[in-house]
């Protein structure tokens, strides 16, 4: 891909930008793409959420959304794994492909795809089961597990992934709503990987933690990015820049900028994006 | 630029820039009085340079301090953080100005205590006025914000290693044909290379700058050069 950083308006911060730039680092081969989403269009009823969205998810990498809030974020997260089906008057317009694959497909059963993407929420959200069920829920469900044998090492394996076992070994069938809130948000992280999906979405999955439990959830995200796509809404910054490779800035429905971390936060290319991320928004 | 939503963090940057500007005008009239007190001999001026360096010192110092505040404090983003870090490198940068000025001060009051030689002298003047004349504009530069500016200096340095380099022939020249000259000659040899490192601290300001404005940095194998050693 051509470099965009030598056009017109590199040094003129205060241009208006139309188009949203989805910048790839230059000096970095392309990562292949899990979730290529087109010109993606969100309505609730009348109002439009989302405005032609396009923007490239690469595999086996944090991409973190941010945006003030209203700015369509969420939105664009839960059209990924279709989470916007639920929602009466919702209608989709757009491609978004899952390797290649279009997720509005009338082929996809939003069931088998929500497997496949799995999503982690702001308040961590436990069945009120034990942490041993909270974790084989799913495996049973979708049949992964043959036997008790192979569910038990699935519960095991992904608390394990999570960071969770060592706290919780000797405490399986306790409910898992009596865990403080950073290891019910691990739980539910062990939830989700449970059933070996290849895409992980969170919607502000530390916004309810200290910094300790926030340390660990973004310790647990970067080891994840080796076997995962993940990605992540988040209100914070400093988030957002610690733990992705790739930042989407969203403003009213619209990508307005999109690229490597490291450069959104040091050399955003659009205004919109330097006045957000620096606290200058009027 | 809209303003910062929260005021003191706006105040902050803003006092953190006036303050490196501040700076710079004490730089630049240190290396202005410098250069007038080995010119003209004048010894109470070169007292007076050696003295006030240390202001110098603590500014930077003090910069420096505000600077690590700002980012520990306020974790600046974009634009704030180049122009924090920018700050934080300038004023190092000045502070460095600062030395090689009081250097050239000490090295006058031991060059007035030998003959003056004159054509070295005004060869010596033409080069300090020019260094000093590329530390304004490129001070100008950060306090206007004016990229243009900063690139003019940034691309001119050859001029400066051009005159130093003419110095350095006239100095042997003279060094050869009357030995006595010598222990002069060998500090005008070091105010000379001074005044030719505060020209390559201003191209480095231009850059600084140039990545403060732009975000971009500069490849610094573009610019001109002259072969100060085989010249």
């Amino acid at each position: 891909m051509p470099s965009q950083r030598d056009d017109a308006m590199a040094h003129d911060t205060t241009a208006p930008v139309h188009i949203a730039v989805d910048r790839q680092h230059a000096a970095l081969p392309a990562a292949p793409v899990k979730i290529r989403a087109r010109d993606v269009n969100v309505f609730y009823g009348e109002k439009q959420a989302l405005f032609d969205v396009s923007l490239d998810v690469p595999e086996n990498s944090v991409t973190a959304l941010i945006g003030p809030s209203g700015c369509g974020k969420s939105t664009f997260l839960r059209s990924i794994n279709r989470m916007n089906d639920t929602i009466p008057g919702c209608k989709v317009t757009g491609r978004i492909e899952l390797d290649g694959e279009d997720v509005n497909d009338r082929s996809i059963d939003p069931v088998v795809l929500r497997a496949r993407v799995g999503m982690v929420f702001q308040k961590p959200n436990p069945f009120p089961k034990t942490i041993f069920e909270n974790v084989a829920y799913g495996p049973r469900i979708h049949g992964i597990a043959s036997g008790k044998t192979e569910l038990e090492g699935i519960v095991e394996s992904s608390l394990k992934r999570a960071g969770l076992w060592a706290e919780v070994a000797d405490r399986l069938h306790q409910p898992g709503t009596g865990l403080s809130g950073g290891q019910q948000q691990r739980l539910v992280i062990a939830r989700a990987i449970a059933v070996s999906p290849e895409v992980i979405l969170m919607d502000e999955p530390c916004s309810a933690l200290d910094p300790i439990a926030t340390a660990r959830i973004e310790e647990l995200i970067d080891e994840l990015r080796n076997q995962y796509c993940i990605v992540i809404v988040t209100h914070s910054m400093a988030q957002a820049a610690r733990v992705s490779q790739k930042t989407a800035f969203f403003h009213l429905g619209k990508l307005v900028e999109a690229g490597p971390t490291g450069e959104i936060f040091t050399n955003p290319r659009d205004s919109r994006t330097q006045d957000y991320i620096t606290g200058r928004f009027g | 630029m809209n303003e910062h939503i929260v005021k003191s963090y706006e105040d902050e940057l803003n006092t953190l820039t006036a303050d490196c500007a501040r700076m710079g005008g004490l730089t630049e009239a240190q290396v202005g009085d410098a250069l007038d007190a080995v010119v003209k001999r004048d010894q109470a001026l070169a007292e007076a340079v050696v003295g006030r360096d240390e202001r110098l010192d603590v500014l930077e110092a003090d910069i420096e301090r505000k600077a690590i505040r700002l980012i520990a404090l306020r974790q600046p983003m974009a634009n704030d953080l180049r122009k924090t870090v920018a700050a934080m490198k300038i004023a190092s940068n000045l502070e460095r100005c600062g030395d090689l000025a009081k250097n050239i001060a000490k090295r006058t009051l031991i060059l007035n205590e030998a003959e003056p030689i004159s054509p070295l002298t005004r060869s010596i003047e033409r080069m300090g006025r020019l260094v000093a004349g590329r530390l304004k504009d490129v001070l100008d530069a950060y306090t206007g914000s004016d990229l243009d500016r900063a690139l003019a200096v940034w691309s001119r340095d050859d001029e400066v290693d051009e005159h130093y380099n003419s110095l350095f022939r006239e100095l042997l020249t003279y060094m050869m044909g009357d030995p006595r000259t010598i222990t002069a000659c060998a500090h005008l040899l070091f105010v000379a290379k001074n005044l030719e490192r505060i020209g390559d601290h201003a191209t480095n300001i231009a850059e600084i700058i140039h990545y403060e404005i732009t975000g971009e940095e500069m490849i610094s194998a573009e610019r001109p050069k002259t072969d100060a050693l085989r010249a």
